[in-house]
């Protein structure tokens, strides 16, 4: 992220426990990715007075208060909005966005689109579990056709999103996908996520134990194969990254799809922040600049 | 009577209404004057009919008024409409060569003017105006400087040549009107005082930044897209961070984000956005992260009628976002208190960590005013309330690293706020009830004794703001023959109805309300306890305040006037719905708009 992000000397797993545990179901998917969270935290050593998680509604969004750092937990789909002008008044923040895939693709589908073509310097970690958990298991914008669900009790008619190729059309700067079964890998895309410049999005298959029997660790574990394993494979190649990002079926790729890091970031690019964050600015209009303000309308 | 001079401009979008309007407008200000503008105009760019008025006086001019001296018609359509709502002493200045005059009343003076006789109109496509200026502000009596010294302002980009061609014509106008039309009886009066010309918007965008706002995001929507205009113009100057955002809901979520950074964040949109923005409103109260939204009401529902005003979005308002919470609605009164309302409620709002809302119309947002420059006070009372930041000592904050509660239970309801970024402050604020450390409650167990406590340290925080805001005021003679009510934009208006009721001989008082929430019913009571006669008047079909005073007061007024035909109140509907009130002939008066723009 900022290339100025402090560095705390020691962190442990348990300085980033929160202060309450995970209500999740036993074997939820979320808790490898709340592992895999904490370890890229701890091998990053930031503060973490200094990182703000920020989710919206379900169950993977209520992440935030299992993490001992600063956490919003905001309204269902509004994450990214929230993140983006918490970012832009304190760039100095690291900022985590976390969430499932109907809080992001969506009922915030808009907002995820918008986040990305702007470059919002933050992770999005979105828990795609291609279900609705927390409302008790119905169709989601990930879920594939066919399936039946409570909502499509005769199965869904719908052609699901492709979060990767969506993300790539919307101009994210970094892309990747994890699976909650591959913890190391996993750790290794968050850490890359957080360091880079930009819109760092992380699609994470994390399976729903309890409403999704399509979808389900032993489904993935055959399937997925990691991009890092095809030594061909160039992550700056957006158009090898669309290509890759349509493969669905006996071979699913996961790892780093795509990143470059010559667009600016938001912050980055808006001259009103030249001076530091806003957070720290003085309330006051410097008196000749307000004169200036009431003069032009005289 | 106040002295007050008033010229209708009145023509098809494009046809450059807006520029004669924004000279005379300078000049009146530059004379010392004071000045009420209010652009009557449809939701098109180029054709319709769009009317300017823009009135002038020595005194505090507080509405459009009630009667138009000089006319200005740029179009056929324009003259038909307007003409003969002129009455004696009144002129008519057009253009001779494309404009038919209809039949005038007695005493009313047509003006022609030979337009390409005067000007060469294959090369100035406005000369009709400017020429039109130029003999205008001669039988006001103003001296032809005046107008060089604007014109030479309004062509300074466009070069010498340009500016010679101008002042040409406009000369040519002053003189032709010298030569052959009565200049007014009453000269344009001229003062000592100078005075700032500000719309609503942006007023309420200065009063933002006086109020040290950081953030300010926006979705644009009329009629207030003039604040968003403001705010990104002088952002850098200013140095507030200024972004359009892809809708509303993503506008107030955004704000919120940057609030609750430590920032003051604000916004601003109408009835159709701010219910978008909803839900967020309750994220804000519950979070208590202090956020500011202003709504520009425009007529309604749906798209409504999206260039003419309306006070219809009260009850939106106070009912917004689910469940119960502490919030702040206030309307202005005037333009100036656009400028003054925003300091205020951004410390009442960070001071009871709630959202302070600000109900506001297009007849402000979009009206001119002149205001006092000083009276635009770039150095109001700053109070942040219980903010934690590094400068008051959250530094030595490592004694506190998990004792902090973000949602301490309090007396007052209001419990210390710290910011991301602080050391030993770190905390989850959920929109999920939680416990006094953030915790969720429904994620340890479903505690009703926690729910019931916490629910009510919010909500204590309604006494503390009423405490904190003053009650309205009666203006005018005590036991007065009719007590007239408003509220927000009404206030000027209504001000000149009490004036000119009184000068007939009914002696009228005013009660106009600026805070909604909280109301101080019981001082409301108080006040019109004494009163003989009360009338409510508002911008709405149903009676939107009405209905609202009686809910909180069951107060129930003698009679209502009414008005939703998009147009605002001239003082004239006011005064005579009051006499037919007081001679028992109706409860409700619903004035007709006799101009049909």
């Amino acid at each position: 992220m900022a290339t100025s992000v402090q560095r705390t000397s020691q962190l442990t797993m348990a300085d980033l426990k929160g202060k309450a545990d995970p209500d999740w179901c036993p074997g939820c998917g979320d808790f490898g990715v709340l592992a895999a969270l904490q370890k890229a935290l701890v091998e990053l050593r930031i503060p973490n007075h200094n990182i703000v998680t920020i989710s919206g509604i379900g169950c993977s969004s209520n992440l935030p208060g299992y993490v001992n750092t600063y956490g919003m937990h905001t309204l269902h789909g509004r994450a990214l909005a929230v993140a983006t002008g918490l970012k832009l008044a304190n760039h100095e923040l690291t900022i985590l966005v976390t969430g499932g895939d109907g809080d992001g693709f969506g009922i915030g589908g808009n907002h995820f689109v918008h986040s990305m073509r702007r470059n919002v310097d933050l992770l999005y970690i979105v828990m795609d579990n291609q279900i609705y958990g927390l409302t008790t298991g119905q169709t989601s914008p990930t879920s594939r056709v066919g399936m039946k669900t409570k909502s499509m009790p005769f199965g869904n008619i719908e052609a699901p999103v492709n979060p990767i190729s969506l993300a790539l059309a919307a101009g994210a700067t970094f892309i990747a996908r994890g699976f909650s079964g591959e913890q190391k890998h996993l750790t290794e895309l968050i850490k890359q996520g957080i360091e880079h410049r930009g819109f760092s999005f992380l699609d994470v298959f994390s399976p729903c134990v309890t409403y999704n029997h399509d979808n389900t660790y032993q489904w993935f574990r055959p399937r997925v194969k990691k991009l890092e394993d095809d030594p061909a494979y160039d992550p700056a190649d957006w158009t090898a990254a669309m290509e890759r990002s349509l493969l669905w079926g006996e071979e699913i790729p996961i790892g780093k799809f795509f990143e470059r890091t010559d667009v600016p970031t938001l912050h980055g690019a808006e001259p009103v922040l030249n001076e530091g964050p806003l957070v720290h600015r003085d309330l006051r209009v410097p008196p000749d600049v307000a004169r200036s303000f009431i003069e032009e309308l005289m | 009577m106040k002295q007050t001079f008033a010229i209708g401009i009145g023509g098809a979008a494009g046809q450059g209404v807006a520029t004669p309007g924004d000279i005379f407008a300078k000049i009146f200000s530059r004379r010392g004057l004071n000045l009420n503008a209010y652009n009557a105009y449809q939701s098109i760019i180029r054709g319709g009919h769009t009317f300017l008025t823009i009135r002038t006086g020595p005194e505090k001019v507080t509405n459009m008024g009630d009667r138009i001296d000089l006319l200005i018609p740029l179009n056929q359509d324009s003259m038909d409409r307007h003409l003969n709502l002129l009455t004696a002493g009144a002129s008519c200045i057009y253009n001779a060569d494309t404009i038919k005059p209809g039949s005038a009343a007695d005493g009313v003076q047509l003006c022609p003017l030979p337009v390409s006789e005067l000007a060469d109109i294959t090369r100035n496509k406005i000369a009709q105006n400017t020429l039109a200026i130029g003999a205008g502000l001669h039988m006001m009596a103003v001296g032809f400087p005046a107008l060089e010294e604007v014109l030479r302002e309004q062509f300074k980009k466009k070069g010498d040549a340009v500016i010679a061609e101008n002042v040409g014509v406009a000369r040519a106008g002053y003189d032709y009107a010298a030569a052959h039309f009565t200049a007014f009886a009453k000269p344009l009066p001229k003062t000592d005082n100078r005075y700032a010309i500000v719309s609503g918007n942006t007023a309420m965008a200065m009063g933002g930044a006086a109020a040290g706002v950081k953030f300010y995001c926006a979705y644009p929507m009329s009629p207030s897209t003039g604040v968003l205009h403001w705010m990104a113009a002088h952002a850098r100057k200013a140095g507030i961070m200024v972004r359009q955002v892809e809708d509303e809901i993503g506008v107030i979520n955004m704000a919120i984000g940057a609030a609750h950074s430590g920032v003051r964040a604000m916004c601003a949109t109408s009835g159709g956005g701010f219910a978008l923005m909803s839900e967020g409103l309750g994220m804000s109260a519950m979070i208590e992260t202090p956020v500011v939204v202003i709504d520009c009401q425009r007529a309604g529902p749906s798209t409504g009628v999206p260039t003419k005003t309306e006070q219809g979005d009260l009850w939106q308002m106070l009912g917004a976002a689910f469940g119960d919470y502490p919030r702040i609605i206030a309307a202005p009164l005037d333009i100036g208190d656009c400028f003054k309302l925003i300091p205020e409620i951004f410390n009442l709002a960070d001071r009871f960590q709630c959202p302070g809302l600000v109900l506001c119309d297009l007849l402000l947002s979009e009206g001119r005013l002149s205001v006092h420059p000083n009276d635009l006070d770039f150095s109001p009372p700053i109070d942040r309330g219980e903010l934690i930041t590094t400068a008051n000592g959250a530094s030595s904050a490592a004694p506190t690293n998990g004792g902090y509660k973000r949602y301490k239970i309090t007396e007052s309801g209001i419990s210390p706020r710290a910011v991301p970024g602080l050391p030993g402050y770190v905390h989850t604020a959920a929109t999920d009830e939680h416990q006094e450390d953030g915790v969720l409650i429904s994620d340890e167990f479903t505690n009703p004794i926690k729910r019931r406590a916490m629910m009510e340290k919010r909500m204590r925080k309604v006494a503390g703001i009423e405490a904190a805001v003053p009650p309205p005021v009666l203006s005018g003679p005590p036991n007065a023959d009719v007590t007239l009510i408003g509220w927000g934009s009404t206030s000027g208006v209504i001000e000149e109805a009490c004036e000119l009721l009184n000068e007939q001989g009914i002696s009228a008082n005013q009660l106009q309300i600026r805070w909604l929430v909280p109301l101080h019913g019981e001082a409301i009571l108080e006040i019109l306890r004494g009163s003989r006669h009360t009338i409510i008047i508002e911008n709405n079909y149903s009676g939107q305040f009405a209905r609202y005073l009686r809910s909180e007061t069951s107060f129930v007024p003698s009679g209502h006037i009414r008005k939703y035909d998009g147009e605002p109140f001239m003082p004239h509907h006011i005064v005579d719905a009051v006499k037919e009130q007081l001679a028992g002939n109706t409860k409700l008066s619903v004035p007709m708009h006799e101009i049909m723009v």
